[in-house]
């Protein structure tokens, strides 16, 4: 096990894989001579050459769909989309072909394509540059979502992408690029579909994905001093979405509270709490809540920007109300578990 | 209106005065059978035995059976959702194409496709594609797997890219004949000039209605020819196949051609005046076509009557053949939505729940 930041994880993935299958390649703007946007390709021009590290003009839709061209062809095209914001300039690409394709041509073709992109707000980007719209591509049949938190689950999660025959969107985020973990060495691969329960709790779950379980993981750590103790369900996959797990913890815990970086309405949450209404209705001691960003285009000024999105202060506040709902009373001696 | 377009041009160029006589003879069967399967596929959607949408190539024949002519059997095609001739001409079972229009089990995609994706794998046709424009990325993609592969020469594969006219105003062509050029990849774009994108004419909706002229931007070299000529437009695709293969650059070729009929099969065409549609009707090039023929002792009077009755016997044996066959079976309804299998993919119908009655069995609360 190194220790490496997410960044480092995703890159290595990308050689590695590179290394390992002559049918990848790497498509998208700015991954070669610059680098990468966020350096994530740094170093990778010199060593697979102009035929495997493809740089792209400004065409998102144009190089997304080549990629499931090429795909359909039998190649495994690794799109970087340089953030989610510009990925619906090819949404018509990813929804309307890639993930389609499949289904539609009765099986005779398949199209292995991941597209990597980070979404993410709070770094003063406004509006246009700090969308979370991971959940339209998690909407649709077809498409698979992994949204990984840690460098581990980076390197995992990337590598099941790029070896699965689906058209799979690696959702990163600008939060996390230097964000540092343990990463098993050598071959490494996390389940596509499989949530993870990333710290055990007994007294509420907090589901969450990408930088949010992070959150989790801070706010758990807040409210252990008081003598709560709080289970997080990293979802890891939005699509397929791993419900036995989500259910099987807050059947446990009683009570679930969700944290998500996108908007509140029709969002991550809501169909989480759709989830545990179906699936733990008769263990719940209280309301699913939900810790979302405010329904703003995302301002540029900082205090505005802060107080729009999410954080472990909302988080640890919203499980002290969903506490308080059920006439829980923390237990200072049980501090210690978990 | 230049030269080209004001020709009448139902008569094959002068380059047949060379051509065998046998290819020429199955021009004209491959013309046939496209005509007489879509003709029937119109009164089959009458009958309510296709559905959805249904695109017909009613009077661009010629355009088609030349197009397809040109490609050889290692070549890749995309082409738009009036694909249905494509399909025939490529060589695609008539049974199972009028099998995919009827929405059965032994259709090109077991039915999932219907009218306008047409696909079959086996024939390198990879796909109808019905949201306009949509396949000049995924072609250009297929046409970089190609170059990605190995280089330019006589031997290389190359992909044919349809489109019609309406398309050459959509972010994705502008975006795919740039990447094409950039990355010099072995593609020919084909622009079949139907001169209307539903009920609006090219003039209306291009500022440069000289369709062949506008990969100008991206140095992509273009081309016109009538799409009324099977000849001159087997011979021009041919040309721009062979540029694209052996050197690894794009080429643009409209096709100037015309449907008889409207957009789709439920569209009288009421934005066409009665002369417009007896003009278009006077040019049809299957008739021409088939007069030339006859008139050049290329094909006999009686064989050309039992050429026709051959593709309308094909078609009946079709229409038979797709009737007889079974619907796919409901419990396949979540057949081919993945490639590869993962955990946890949701398989509900309408009214399941993902997580429920197996949770709450024996509810009350033990697990």
């Amino acid at each position: 096990m190194a220790v490496v930041t997410y960044r480092q994880a995703l890159h290595d993935t990308l050689q590695a894989e590179l290394r390992r299958d002559e049918n990848v390649l790497l498509i998208g703007e700015e991954i070669g001579v610059f680098e990468g946007s966020y350096k994530i390709t740094a170093g990778l021009l010199d060593e697979f050459g102009p035929r495997r590290v493809r740089d792209t003009p400004i065409s998102e839709e144009g190089f997304a769909g080549a990629a499931v061209g090429a795909a359909m062809l039998g190649l495994r095209p690794i799109v970087e989309i340089m953030t989610i914001n510009f990925s619906l300039l090819a949404i018509d690409q990813i929804v309307n072909h890639a993930a389609k394709m499949h289904a539609m041509f009765g099986g005779q073709v398949r199209v292995p394509m991941v597209i990597r992109t980070p979404g993410g707000g709070g770094q003063q980007l406004a509006a246009t540059h700090s969308q979370n719209l991971e959940v339209y591509y998690a909407h649709v049949p077809g498409l698979k979502v992994v949204a990984p938190a840690t460098p581990a689950d980076a390197k995992g999660l990337l590598t099941a992408a790029i070896r699965d025959d689906d058209p799979v969107l690696v959702l990163e985020n600008l939060a996390l690029y230097n964000t540092k973990g343990e990463v098993p060495d050598g071959e490494h691969t996390v389940p596509i579909g499989t949530a993870a329960v990333i710290r055990s709790g007994s007294d509420v779950t907090v589901v969450a994905y990408s930088r949010g379980s992070l959150v989790a993981l801070e706010a758990a750590r807040r409210l252990e001093a008081d003598g709560i103790s709080v289970e997080v369900v990293d979802l890891r996959s939005l699509r397929p979405l791993d419900r036995q797990t989500v259910c099987a913890s807050v059947r446990k815990t009683t009570r679930a509270v969700v944290f998500e970086d996108d908007w509140l309405s029709y969002g991550i949450g809501a169909e989480i709490a759709a989830t545990i209404a179906e699936g733990a209705f008769d263990r719940l001691d209280a309301p699913v809540r939900r810790v979302a960003a405010a329904e703003v285009p995302l301002p540029y000024a900082k205090p505005l920007e802060r107080a729009a999105l999410p954080d472990a202060t909302a988080l640890v506040r919203v499980i002290h109300e969903t506490l308080d709902a059920s006439g829980f009373t923390a237990h200072p001696a049980a501090s210690t578990v978990g | 209106m230049d030269a080209i377009q004001e020709r009448t041009a139902s008569r094959p160029s002068a380059a047949s005065a060379g051509e065998d006589a046998q290819l020429l003879r199955d021009y004209y069967r491959q013309m046939t059978l496209i005509r007489s399967f879509e003709l029937r596929a119109a009164e089959m959607y009458t009958r309510a035995k296709i559905g959805g949408y249904c695109h017909l190539n009613l009077g661009e024949e010629a355009t088609v059976v030349g197009l397809m002519a040109a490609l050889r059997p290692t070549d890749y095609l995309f082409t738009t959702y009036r694909d249905h001739g494509y399909a025939l001409a490529r060589g695609a079972d008539p049974g199972r194409v009028m099998a995919e229009l009827f929405g059965r089990a032994t259709g090109l995609s077991g039915g999932r496709g219907g009218s306008m994706h047409l696909f079959d794998a086996g024939l390198r046709m990879l796909g109808g594609y019905a949201i306009v424009g949509g396949q000049m990325p995924p072609a250009t993609g297929a046409a970089l797997a190609i170059a990605h592969r190995g280089g330019p020469g006589p031997d290389s594969e190359a992909v044919m890219c349809l489109l019609g006219d309406g398309t050459t105003n959509i972010g994705a062509f502008h975006e795919s004949l740039n990447l094409a050029a950039v990355w010099h990849l072995p593609i020919a774009y084909i622009i079949v000039n139907n001169h209307l994108g539903m009920g609006t004419s090219v003039e209306a909706a291009s500022g440069e209605p000289a369709l062949y002229r506008r990969g100008s931007a991206y140095r992509i070299p273009g081309a016109r020819v009538d799409g009324n000529d099977v000849i001159a437009v087997r011979d021009a695709a041919q040309a721009a196949l062979d540029q694209a293969r052996s050197e690894h650059r794009p080429r643009l070729l409209e096709a100037v051609s015309y449907r008889l009929r409207g957009h789709s099969v439920v569209d009288p065409a009421q934005y066409r005046s009665a002369q417009e549609t007896q003009r278009l009707r006077a040019q049809d090039p299957l008739p021409a076509f088939r007069a030339y023929l006859i008139d050049h002792h290329i094909l006999e009077p009686d064989t050309a009557v039992r050429i026709d009755e051959e593709a309308e016997r094909a078609v009946t044996a079709a229409v038979d053949f797709a009737d007889a066959s079974p619907p796919p079976d409901t419990e396949t309804l979540f057949d081919h939505v993945y490639a590869t299998e993962v955990a946890n993919t949701y398989r509900g119908l309408p009214g399941d729940t993902p997580i429920g009655p197996a949770v709450h069995a024996g509810s009350g609360g033990g697990e």
